[in-house]
């Protein structure tokens, strides 16, 4: 074996500093890899170069203003975020939501994996080297970012589901809109597969890559697609379902072989899962109803009573000067984001302002297992293996 | 679950809590580890993911820390919670990573936000904030906008003026 002399005496490994600024680790994660030639020894990520306390600064807002905080954490899956976000105020105060308004948001979370998942499509795939995949993927998402922009006005950090139901109700030409997005979606599916599955390149770069058994998947605390590519069907919608999960029918796919390819064809069997359950929320959303749940004092009344009613004019101004005071207790609600379990623990002290909200991000506790991935692969692997987690660091560090 | 515990060894729980359809065991720090042994290796109970763990301070409450460890069990469909209080100024607890390999991160962090110290800990290490860092900011009695003045604040002001 060749060494190097160095100041320290002789080595044969170096460390090679991989971030913070390095296009592949999605954002600014560092990794520190201790390689013996091009073989990893050693992996010890460094994170923290995004943390922005919102944790925190949830403990300083009013319940409902802290919903604009939750769109930041996960900048892919804003609706999710809000979506767990609101479900564990809503089970603290013992609130129901109104079914149109449930099938809304699991229309509008589905659309979000989708676009989350192209996200990661095209990233992963232009770390590896095929460029055309991502310009193919942005197209389709800025489809599904002009639909939120219809419902919301926003592109991204919509705050579009509340307290009690959603914000706004869902503007004119919503249906044609999706139902557009919905037909021609399956096509474009087909389109990236046909450009990558049976592709030797890429199967060269993800097939046997990154391989962790199910048992140190679970022992890691993994979840999402990475645990369901290691064949465990853990996935919150089935196992501990929320907002009228129950009553759709979809399958949870799975794989055994616990590489980047699985994980890779898990995330492309899932968007098309999630088109068969956006189709099925547009058949449940009925054109009339309500969207919010009838709870004075906690959900602002609507426009056009508070110009007539004193009451509601009273409410509304409580609502935003003090916020409300949910009872003590603790809740933790768990949803499926596109990136694993997206976890929303609330701890309240009666007060209008959360005792503690923390995030139990799927991307942070996944990423521990990236040591476990890329040792004894090649550098070039860490790569695939960063891209196949699926990270996103401003959830990462929240 | 309660139950199958207690009959296991009486005084294992010190109380349970039942809110909103979640069940939390309150347990004595010294008996924490054995319990979690327990959760995930019994046929029973078999609560082989630690989904989450994290801490709540109810500073100026006595014992102010509460820490919370959130239980799955992928077979069994089920959920418990997990939570060992802490005296402010004893705050030393035993670690999980032998149980869960995957508490390192979050015993970390909450070390690092709250300064629980996990005794057994293979890698106790500040995680999201700096080395240097001085405080642990989740807690109750460290301020919102941090101890910290910001360079960039004070140069914004002379230069507008």
């Amino acid at each position: 074996m060749t060494t190097v002399e160095t100041a320290t005496g002789a080595t044969k490994t170096m460390v090679l500093n991989m971030g913070p600024q390095h296009p592949s680790t999605h954002g600014v994660l560092r990794v520190l890899l201790e390689l013996d030639g091009e073989t990893v020894i050693r992996a010890v990520p460094d994170l923290g170069y995004l943390h922005t306390g919102i944790e925190k600064s949830c403990e300083d807002k009013t319940y409902s203003q802290a919903i604009t905080l939750t769109d930041r954490m996960d900048y892919l899956n804003p609706l999710g975020n809000n979506l767990v976000y609101c479900l564990a105020v809503e089970k603290l105060l013992g609130l129901e939501i109104p079914k149109r308004a449930q099938y809304i948001r699991v229309l509008l979370v589905e659309l979000q994996r989708i676009s989350s998942h192209l996200v990661w499509l095209g990233t992963h795939a232009i770390d590896l080297g095929a460029m055309s995949v991502f310009l193919y993927c942005f197209r389709e998402r800025e489809e599904i970012l002009k639909i939120f922009e219809m419902f919301s006005g926003q592109r991204m950090m919509t705050s579009y589901i509340r307290i009690g139901g959603i914000a706004l109700e869902p503007p004119a030409g919503w249906r044609a809109a999706v139902d557009r997005f919905l037909k021609m979606m399956p096509s474009r599916i087909d389109e990236y597969e046909s450009l990558l599955t049976g592709n030797r390149i890429w199967m060269g770069r993800t097939k046997g890559v990154g391989y962790i058994s199910a048992e140190d998947a679970v022992a890691l605390s993994m979840t999402g697609p990475t645990l369901r590519a290691a064949g465990i069907a853990y996935d919150n919608r089935k196992m501990f379902p929320y907002s009228s999960y129950e009553e759709f029918e979809f399958d949870v796919p799975t794989r055994t072989d616990s590489d980047c390819f699985a994980r890779y064809m898990i995330r492309v069997a899932e968007m098309r899962q999630s088109l068969n359950i956006a189709r099925q929320a547009m058949a449940k959303i009925t054109h009339e109803g309500p969207i919010r749940t009838d709870a004075p004092g906690i959900v602002p009344p609507a426009r056009e009573k508070m110009k007539t009613e004193m009451e509601a004019l009273i409410y509304h101004f409580k609502i935003f000067t003090e916020g409300f005071s949910p009872p003590p207790g603790e809740v933790f609600v768990t949803v499926e984001s596109p990136r694993g379990e997206l976890g929303c623990f609330i701890a309240s002290d009666g007060s209008p302002k959360p005792l503690r909200a923390h995030f139990r991000s799927p991307s942070y506790i996944n990423l521990q297992a990236l040591p476990k991935l890329v040792t004894g692969q090649l550098i070039s692997d860490v790569v695939a293996c960063i891209g196949t987690i699926d990270i996103v660091l401003g959830e990462v560090d929240r | 679950m309660a139950e199958h515990l207690r009959a296991w060894n009486p005084n294992c729980i010190e109380e349970v809590i039942e809110f909103r359809g979640e069940t939390t065991l309150v347990l004595s720090r010294k008996i924490l580890r054995a319990v979690a042994e327990r959760c995930r290796d019994h046929a029973e109970l078999k609560f082989d993911l630690l989904t989450d763990a994290t801490c709540v301070d109810r500073f100026p409450h006595e014992p102010r820390f509460e820490l919370n460890y959130h239980l799955v069990s992928i077979s069994r469909r089920d959920k418990i919670r997990l939570k060992v209080r802490l005296s402010g100024t004893d705050t030393v607890v035993d670690t999980l990573v032998p149980v869960w390999p995957g508490a390192n991160w979050l015993e970390r962090e909450i070390f690092d936000l709250f300064g629980i110290r996990f005794e057994g800990h293979p890698d106790l290490r500040r995680i999201l904030l700096p080395e240097d860092w001085e405080g642990y900011p989740l807690r109750r009695d460290y301020p919102v906008e941090g101890y910290r003045d910001v360079p960039m604040v004070t140069g914004f002001r002379k230069s507008s003026v």
